[in-house]
């Protein structure tokens, strides 16, 4: 069975909006039947790599694949890539200027945070290109 | 589940504005008036306080309840003591209750201190999940049982202060009556609608405790005159609360009675939604109790009280001055343990599953979203619904028909009358604003 997709714009620049995607996936695994500890994970995943389009990347798109074996979310950004991505896995790594900071964000943990909820995560980047996070969330 | 909210037929006039308030989108007009989908609705009483026509309402008990039975307790909720002027001590409200003619009082508040006491002396448990969510709003525990399954294990222990009160207070009655529980009436005094369903339907327990609930605008009416006459007299101590008890009508006070360091408090059903869907997004990792109420500022919000929530906060503040910490001691090992550690814990309604099936249900997800991009997303309300997604929704499950979306309508009349005309089938809202120098200029394909 072909997997259902959604697909989500990033609003860039606006802290306040991140999270509307991820709570639109929610609702729609909710109405789908999924276990709530899928549903969780995802949200997790889905909130943290809206977090990062919206600080990093001014935006960008995400997209979910729901399947009846696995979650596939991918999210694709234009914004400046990612120059060492093992460094940037690490827990507590951060790029965060002090004014993010304030807001309670860039405490380095976004990247980690998604590896952590997901059951396999990639990210492939290009400086001044853009970056590509595919993370499965395996069903149960 | 018998909600106590309803809808009055005659008054509705299909307006819409309750549809799209609902938190919980649980309302559909339909042939001009609106009803209820009994499996959504968390009683919250939002509908209620936005219907311009009145047509909304709960419907508590009617005193004629009381005469039922031998011997009867009042429960009033601490919001109570919020309504009224000047109100220098709590035994001028209880007083006047028995005035009224209840037997005894049995306070909601004295149920909270020992609610509070329980939660603050359990020992440390690793397992527990952090950040605990209150389980005092009824309302918030059925959106939670609904719309959040995966904070449902961080729910506190089901059981509402009145209730707690309630089961003691019916004890205590048979044990100085010597009368049979059953001849014995307890009722609570509430400020909400969802407490009133909770009295009858109530969560985490298999029988109901209480035997009916009075709303708080109800009582208040026949309280003043005893109130007056009572004023100024001495009157025994009939308080079984402090400040601790009393402040769970407002919000924050929870919090404040649980001495929490690292709390949350909401008020207000959309941000508590709010603060739901950022726990579940793993966003609140530093909180680690979460005090959730569906009205603004707590149970002094509520549809049922006679006074304006921020001067009833102001009052019960002032009348908390005076009163001591707290006047009910919860007891380890007490009756008290046994009846909370025997609450149910609160299950999963998956009223929004679209069918058990998942191949099905993908299926339907799938027309819904085909459905959803051929509509203007204007949540006009025109068909009924609150959305465009809801209404494509309600098709694809067989609530509503294509038809009943002026839009989908005004296609097929252009297709039935040629180019253009149909939108003079249209209410001038909604018209295509054709000629007008706003316009952009019309695309080459358009025509």
């Amino acid at each position: 069975m072909e997997a259902l997709h959604l697909v989500y714009e990033v609003p860039g620049g606006d802290l306040t909006h991140a999270g509307e995607a991820s709570s639109q996936v929610k609702q729609a695994l909710r109405k789908l039947g999924y276990d709530s500890d899928t549903i969780r994970r995802v949200s997790v995943c889905m909130y943290e790599g809206e977090i990062n389009m919206v600080i990093h990347a001014n935006g960008g798109t995400a997209r979910v694949e729901v399947g009846l074996d696995d979650i596939v979310i991918t999210l694709i950004d234009h914004g400046p890539g990612i120059p060492d991505i093992d460094q940037a896995m690490q827990a507590g790594f951060t790029t965060a200027g002090d004014q993010v900071r304030d807001l309670g964000f860039g405490a380095g943990m976004g990247l980690p945070n998604m590896k952590k909820y997901s059951d396999e995560m990639t990210v492939a980047s290009t400086v001044g290109v853009g970056t590509t996070v595919t993370m499965v969330v395996r069903i149960p | 589940m018998r909600h106590s909210v309803v809808l009055e037929y005659q008054k509705c006039r299909g307006c819409t504005t309750c549809i799209k308030n609902c938190p919980t989108e649980a309302i559909r007009v339909r042939n001009g008036k609106a009803t209820i989908l009994p499996n959504r609705c968390i009683d919250c009483g939002t509908c209620l306080q936005v219907c311009p026509h009145h047509a909304v309402t709960s419907v508590p008990d009617s005193f004629n309840a009381l005469q039922n039975y031998q011997y009867t307790v009042a429960v009033p909720d601490p919001a109570l003591y919020g309504q009224f002027h000047n109100l220098d001590d709590p035994s001028l409200v209880l007083a006047s209750l028995l005035e009224l003619g209840f037997d005894s009082v049995y306070e909601s508040a004295s149920g909270a201190e020992l609610l509070t006491g329980y939660l603050g002396g359990r020992p440390e448990d690793p397992d527990r999940p952090v950040p605990e969510i209150s389980s005092a709003c009824p309302a918030v525990v059925r959106l939670i049982q609904i719309r959040f399954p995966s904070l449902l294990s961080h729910i506190c222990p089901l059981l509402l202060p009145g209730e707690l009160s309630a089961i003691l207070a019916r004890e205590k009655a048979a044990a100085d009556t010597g009368l049979s529980p059953q001849e014995i009436g307890v009722f609570s005094i509430v400020p909400c609608s969802s407490l009133v369903t909770s009295a009858s339907s109530p969560d985490g327990r298999i029988a109901p405790v209480l035997d009916g609930a009075f709303a708080i605008r109800d009582v208040y009416k026949a309280l003043l005159p005893a109130m007056t006459r009572l004023a100024g007299r001495p009157l025994p101590q009939l308080s079984l609360a402090g400040r601790a008890g009393v402040g769970w009508a407002f919000s924050g006070g929870e919090s404040y009675a649980h001495r929490a360091q690292r709390y949350v408090a909401v008020d207000g059903i959309e941000n508590v939604i709010q603060m739901l869907e950022g726990i579940e997004d793993g966003r609140l990792p530093e909180a680690d109790f979460i005090e959730l109420r569906a009205c603004t500022e707590g149970c002094v919000g509520g549809c049922f009280n006679v006074e304006n929530p921020f001067i009833a906060r102001m009052r019960l503040k002032r009348l908390m001055g005076d009163l001591p910490e707290a006047r009910s001691v919860y007891q380890p090992g007490s009756r008290v343990d046994e009846l909370i550690d025997s609450a149910q814990k609160p299950e999963y309604y998956p009223t929004f599953l679209l069918d058990p099936d998942r191949r099905v249900a993908m299926e339907k997800m799938r027309r819904i979203q085909a459905l959803e991009d051929q509509l203007p997303g204007l949540r006009c309300g025109s068909c009924g619904a609150p959305s465009c997604r809801a209404f494509a929704e309600d098709v694809v499950m067989g609530r509503a028909s294509e038809d009943d979306c002026i839009f989908k309508v005004r296609e097929r009349m252009q297709h039935m009358a040629g180019k253009n005309d149909a939108d003079e089938y249209l209410p001038a809202p909604f018209r295509r604003r054709r000629g007008l120098p706003k316009d952009p200029p019309p695309k080459p394909d358009s025509d």
